[in-house]
């Protein structure tokens, strides 16, 4: 059976029949075609597919689009402008910060959550603040670099 | 991987959850779905209906009342990490829920949902158990008060009817001048507590006047560590004692162990005395 939901993503309606079971990563992927959210272990542990739902981090795999249903989503797509990089895409690509790009989307995510608590943290604490987003090429220097020198752009100190 | 095949219902009240539960043979309430929805994913749980009671507000939040805090079910890990109320009356509880997965995690989990669960890896029940909280139901048959020491009845099984709701859980105040800790030993990948210790200790004119000590992760459900609170009681909590105290939680650790790949029975047991010890020298070090 399939009932209608509406996920305002990005900003946008987004109206559909889904069924009750369907989870709301793939409701964002094939539903919306926003396909920058990545379904990396589906166990909820990797946060390839991390969101902002209702402005805080989710692990999209491990909720349905359903309880979804009169929500906002922001997806990766969703933080910047379409002309110019988010300053924290930008230091990703400044500090190397992906190889093959799977995790970055849910890294950029999460990492945005932690910039937006603590402006100005640690490399310990940027550590800490992406304990559930998983790199399987990095060894996560890079990555940790990025959202440093991001959150100096960003104005942090 | 897809759950199964499932009827979903969003109930505006507890009332009306009750009633869904009451009318749906097998229906299953829905909090952050942070360990309902994983286990369904992988056909370990296949319930026909879902009841989310996520959008219910009078489950949320953390409100003071006589002597101590009440937290509805469905007050988030993460707002629990952050609250100054429970920093105030409970600041343990706040130390194990930002010790909980990860930030993703703690901003669906619930604390209602992490004791329904009744995973004996999982954080909240040990601390709740050491503080000696009441667990706060709605059911058919009325209102009725569980002590957390009781809820949870085996692995994954908890004291509640099939129609019954967690509606908040009472936790009296740390008392002035008691010291409390919770110490784990995250599981590196869940970061689930394969051993976790809560303690509370009190103080008096130098010497320990009560002690509570509860060990997850070891047994299907929390284990009070009485031989540990005797041992500590007139102690001076100096190091000496300490050690003693923890080295007695063997003792306490009979019921039916658990092991698995990562973790045998027996390493559990061993570190259980490791991070009981960490866990009353923190304690013992914020008391007076
Ligand atoms: C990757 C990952 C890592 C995690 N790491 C940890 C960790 O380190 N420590 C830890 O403690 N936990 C951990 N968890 C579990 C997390 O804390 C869960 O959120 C929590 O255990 C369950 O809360 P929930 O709101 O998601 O419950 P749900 O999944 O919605 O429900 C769990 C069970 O409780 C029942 N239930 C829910 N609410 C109520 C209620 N109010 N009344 C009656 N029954 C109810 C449901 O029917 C279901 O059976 C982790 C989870 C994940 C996915
Ligand atoms: S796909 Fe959601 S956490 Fe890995
Ligand atoms: S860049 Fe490949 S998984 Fe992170």
């Amino acid at each position: 059976m399939t009932v209608p939901v509406e996920i305002t993503i990005n900003g946008k309606a987004c109206a559909g029949d889904v069924e009750e079971r369907q989870l709301l990563v793939h409701f964002i992927r094939e539903n919306a075609g926003l396909t920058g959210t990545k379904v990396g272990c589906d166990t909820s542990q990797c946060g390839t597919c991390t969101v902002q739902l209702d402005g805080v981090s989710a692990k999209a795999c491990t909720v349905l689009t359903v309880q979804a249903s009169g929500s906002s989503v922001t997806t990766i797509e969703g933080i910047s402008d379409g002309v110019d990089l988010h300053p924290l895409q930008e230091a990703f690509w400044n500090n190397h910060g992906l190889q093959c790009g799977f995790c970055t989307p849910g890294m950029i995510m999460a990492a945005n959550e932690l910039l937006r608590n603590n402006p100005s943290p640690t490399r310990e604490e940027i550590r800490h603040g992406l304990e559930g987003n998983i790199c399987r090429c990095t060894g996560y220097q890079n990555i940790v670099s990025a959202v440093e020198d991001a959150a100096k752009a960003m104005g942090g100190r | 991987m897809f759950p199964a095949q499932i009827t979903y219902h969003r109930a505006g009240s507890v009332a009306e959850a009750v009633q869904l539960l009451s009318s749906n043979e097998g229906a299953k309430l829905l909090a952050g779905g942070h360990s309902l929805l994983p286990l369904m994913k992988l056909r370990l749980a296949a319930p026909a209906v879902l009841v989310d009671i996520g959008r219910i507000e009078a489950l949320k939040g953390v409100s003071a009342s006589g002597g101590g805090i009440t937290i509805g079910a469905l007050t988030t890990h993460a707002e629990i990490a952050s609250s100054d109320l429970v920093k105030q009356h409970a600041p343990v509880l706040a130390e194990a829920a930002a010790l909980v997965g990860d930030p993703a995690v703690r901003n669906r989990g619930t604390i209602g949902g992490s004791v329904s669960h009744a995973d004996p890896a999982s954080d909240q029940p040990t601390v709740l158990t050491a503080l000696g909280a009441t667990f706060n139901v709605t059911g058919q048959g009325g209102d009725r008060s569980i002590a957390a020491g009781d809820f949870a009845t085996g692995l994954l099984e908890n004291a509640l009817e099939e129609n019954e709701v967690l509606t908040s859980i009472s936790v009296p105040s740390v008392p002035s001048g008691a010291g409390s800790a919770y110490v784990k030993f995250p599981h590196p990948a869940s970061r689930y507590a394969v051993v976790g210790a809560a303690a509370v200790v009190a103080v008096s004119g130098g010497t320990c006047s009560s002690a509570s000590v509860v060990v997850g992760g070891v047994e299907t459900t929390p284990a009070r560590a009485s031989s540990v609170e005797a041992a500590l009681a007139g102690s001076d909590l100096g190091d000496a004692a300490l050690d003693a105290a923890a080295a007695a939680v063997g003792g306490d650790l009979n019921g039916d162990p658990m092991g698995d790949v990562f973790a045998s029975a027996e390493y559990r047991r061993a570190m259980a005395a490791v991070y009981v010890r960490r866990a009353l020298g923190a304690a013992a070090s914020r008391a007076g």
